[in-house]
């Protein structure tokens, strides 16, 4: 056996729970996962291929084959499009004589496509070789290009130095800029990390839970479940051993906020953890961080590294004789139903990213079917301030349902693209006022899987109450398609991202997908618009919330731009089928060596 | 009132629609003092000699004479339904959608292992042949189709109460056992 192979194994003592973290590495180290990895792999852990295969198979990043010595992937999304990003790709393709989806130049460089990877505020990007590359143009694709083939380092390769903050760390060393356009309670820099750790010490782990309670937070990544709740939930489990989760697979495309919290505030999302473990009685915490953020990975473990060096993880945590915990970080490999909380799970252990049945929920069966809390990183960002300046100052902010401040990542045809802190009750029309945004045709609340809104709706308040959002909020100009460039590129990626576990997710979206696809042609019938609002409501049977939500985009957008899709439909005829009969017998005739008669 | 005219036919299909359709039993003698048949194979008329109210199709449509067969049936009847699975989504004979058709030919006159003595490797080229479509097709992605009725087969008391519905012009009773499969 291939001797890195076995190391890698040996690395993660042979668990199969591990499986993820070897895929990576392998992946890697050797560029690709081959069928002798695979097979060496099955046989060490003990378990059949088709288990390493059914995982190897989920996720985006890893591959059978050789990548590249320097492996592309660039973004498709869809403010990436509305920056420039066909450009760039025709740009790459031909200045290297090859399509997306292939290795070119003796196995040197590899180009393909990955949905959103978290820069919607600095469209068109792309990951090389895991570094992300920022606001490309055709001029630079030449230079990368040719710097790729002088075969410099990725670092080399950057022209305009690093981002701000700690992107310029030695340990990041990245481009990407973090556009913090307004500081609010969470993100103003106003403690000292462990001051939250300390004071937590102090009392009992039921008084912590009844201030995050009295603090009215609700979960950050979109479902709004209590936090407090949640950790009493998991408290209350029979089962000791317990799990805190931080959930940063921020895959939402048009999310980034979190990219920011993990870059600026990493301390203050793992005294988080802290707290909550404290809280839940956890002895591990795990950060899921998306594959995208791999970037973050040396800076992130290094801060934990310090936080032990502290007394602030480890053993016998700020003094408190027996309250030891400690944080690992377990990374995804491109998947966006993983940032569903029992997906998560799934994935951490090991295998295919699919959703769990409900109930049990996590907090009573969740990782190696002990309790576990899943928080979002916003969320646990929020606690440490909780803790160190009290539930009342808390809750004090906001409105009355929705306490507090929320992160957004603000995205497309606007001035001023970043993260914004913003105290919950803020209106859309606040909101493109304050981020420069004129003659705004639509507003993406939430992500594909929330709500295309118009002016009418632009008096909306960003609250539980009116409009819940994990905080991606995309910008439509008057100049958009918003059928052919939004709608039909959402759909695109919840096609890609089904896990294909309920046939409602793994088909309607394709049906949809179609029959918009033949509206935007012009071959659309009144029907096909009815039946769309009809079909679109199945998929709520789905198990998980990506199944659940897969056919927002048609369904609101036919709410809410009902006429976009009217003026491209024939509203006289009942009836239309793409059917060609000399094209369906084509194939067989031409195999048969006959000429058609129709 | 005048009868009712019905034609019928089965595309691709294994005939057990029609099969069911018979296990109406003895009520077929009640069924044509209601309505009249016209192109079916249950009388074996074979082309259309007037123009009909009630289609049935059995079948999804798996080569050029489906069809044929399928556009004369919209153009000669008022009413089409597609009667099962097969005509409803393909059913059985669109398991071959997943396989290039080159596969499938090579599969069943060249390399297949009951594939004996065709030494010359000839393919069936004849042009009165009919010509296989790329996929099988659902009806209605090839004409309009203005009921479904689900099953496979649709039970007979079904198909007689579709029947009857159609002929009375009665809104038909669907309870949930009937429309669900899986």
């Amino acid at each position: 056996m291939n001797s890195t192979v076995q190391q890698i194994i040996n690395t993660y003592k042979k668990d199969r729970f591990r499986l993820m973290d070897m895929l990576i590495d392998f992946q890697e180290e050797l560029g690709f996962i081959s069928k002798e990895t695979v097979k060496d792999l099955a046989d060490q852990l003990d378990i059949s291929t088709v288990d390493v295969e059914q995982t190897l198979s989920f996720y985006h990043f890893f591959t059978t084959e050789p990548t590249g010595k320097y492996t592309v992937y660039l973004n498709d999304s869809v403010v990436a499009k509305m920056m420039g990003q066909e450009e760039v790709a025709k740009a790459f393709e031909e200045e290297l004589g090859c399509n997306f989806g292939q290795v070119c130049e003796d196995n040197l460089i590899g180009l393909f496509a990955t949905s959103d990877i978290g820069m919607n505020d600095q469209e068109p990007a792309a990951l090389i070789n895991n570094v992300p590359f920022t606001k490309l143009t055709p001029f630079r694709v030449r230079e990368l290009v040719a710097d790729m083939r002088a075969g410099k380092t990725v670092y080399e390769m950057y022209t305009e130095g690093y981002g701000g903050g700690n992107n310029k760390s030695v340990l990041v060393r990245s481009m990407v800029a973090n556009h913090i356009r307004r500081i609010g309670p969470v993100l103003l820099n106003d403690c000292s990390p462990g001051d939250a750790i300390k004071k937590i010490v102090q009392i009992t782990p039921e008084a912590v839970i009844e201030e995050v309670k009295a603090s009215k937070i609700r979960g950050r990544g979109g479902a709004g479940f209590p936090t407090g709740l949640k950790w009493e939930f998991c408290r209350a489990a029979v089962e000791k051993e317990r799990y805190i989760f931080c959930n940063a697979d921020e895959g939402e495309p048009g999310t980034f906020k979190d990219r920011v919290l993990l870059t600026e505030c990493p301390e203050m999302i793992f005294e988080g953890m802290v707290i909550g473990g404290y809280a839940i009685g956890a002895k591990k915490g795990i950060l899921y961080l998306r594959y995208e953020y791999k970037y973050l990975g040396k800076f992130l473990n290094d801060v934990l590294f310090r936080m032990r060096g502290n007394n602030l993880l480890g053993e016998n945590i700020a003094g408190l004789e027996g309250f030891n915990f400690d944080i690992r970080i377990q990374f995804g490999a491109g998947a966006y139903v993983c940032g569903e909380e029992s997906a998560l799970i799934e994935s951490t252990e090991g295998k295919r990213g699919e959703p769990r049945d409900r109930p049990p929920f996590p907090v009573e069966r969740g990782y190696l079917d002990k309790p576990t809390v899943i928080n979002n990183v916003e969320t646990l960002a929020t606690v440490v301030k909780i803790i160190n300046k009290g539930s009342e100052w808390y809750s004090a902010l906001g409105t009355n349902d929705s306490t507090g401040s929320k992160l957004l990542s603000i995205s497309g045809d606007c001035r001023f693209p970043g993260v914004y802190e913003v105290e919950w009750g803020f209106s859309i029309d606040d909101m493109l006022g304050m981020v420069g945004a004129t003659e705004v045709q639509a507003v993406q609340v939430g992500g594909p899987s929330g709500a295309l809104i118009g002016p009418d709706e632009f008096s909306r308040t960003i609250s539980y109450a009116d409009l819940a959002t994990g905080g991606a909020m995309i910008i439509f100009g008057e100049q958009r398609d918003l059928l052919k460039d939004v709608v039909l590129n959402f759909m695109d990626f919840f096609i890609e991202e089904s896990c294909g576990s309920c046939s409602t997710c793994r088909n309607f979206p394709v049906i949809l997908r179609r029959t918009l696809k033949r509206i935007i042609d012009g071959k659309g019938i009144r029907k096909d618009i009815d039946d769309m609002e009809e079909w679109g409501q199945i998929p709520r049977v789905s198990r998980c919330g990506l199944g659940q939500t897969c056919t927002n985009p048609i369904l609101t957008s036919i709410k809410n731009f009902r006429h976009l899709y009217e003026d491209l439909v024939d509203k006289d005829e009942d009836y239309v089928s793409e059917f060609d009969l000399s094209t369906a017998v084509q194939e067989s005739c031409d195999f048969v060596g006959r000429i058609p008669n129709i | 009132m005048s009868k009712l005219v019905v034609a019928t036919t089965s595309l691709a299909g294994c005939f057990g629609c029609h099969m069911s359709l018979l296990d109406i039993d003895e009520r077929i003698l009640d069924l044509i003092e209601l309505v009249e048949f016209n192109k079916s194979p249950i009388n074996d008329i074979k082309t259309f000699t007037k123009q009909c109210d009630i289609g049935l199709i059995e079948g999804g449509c798996c080569n050029s004479e489906n069809i044929h067969v399928l556009k004369d049936f919209r153009k000669n009847c008022k009413i089409l339904v597609s009667l099962g699975e097969c005509a409803i989504m393909g059913g059985l004979p669109a398991l071959r959608n997943g396989i290039p058709i080159e596969e499938c030919l090579a599969e069943a006159y060249l390399d297949g292992p009951t594939v004996k003595g065709n030494i010359h490797k000839i393919l069936p080229n004849d042009k009165e042949l009919p010509m296989l479509l790329d996929k099988v097709y659902p009806c209605h992605e090839v004409v309009k189709i203005d009921y479904y009725l689900p099953g496979c087969p649709p039970r007979a008391d079904l198909i007689w109460d579709v029947l009857v519905a159609l002929v009375t012009g009665d809104e038909m009773k669907l309870p949930y056992e009937v429309v669900k499969f899986d």
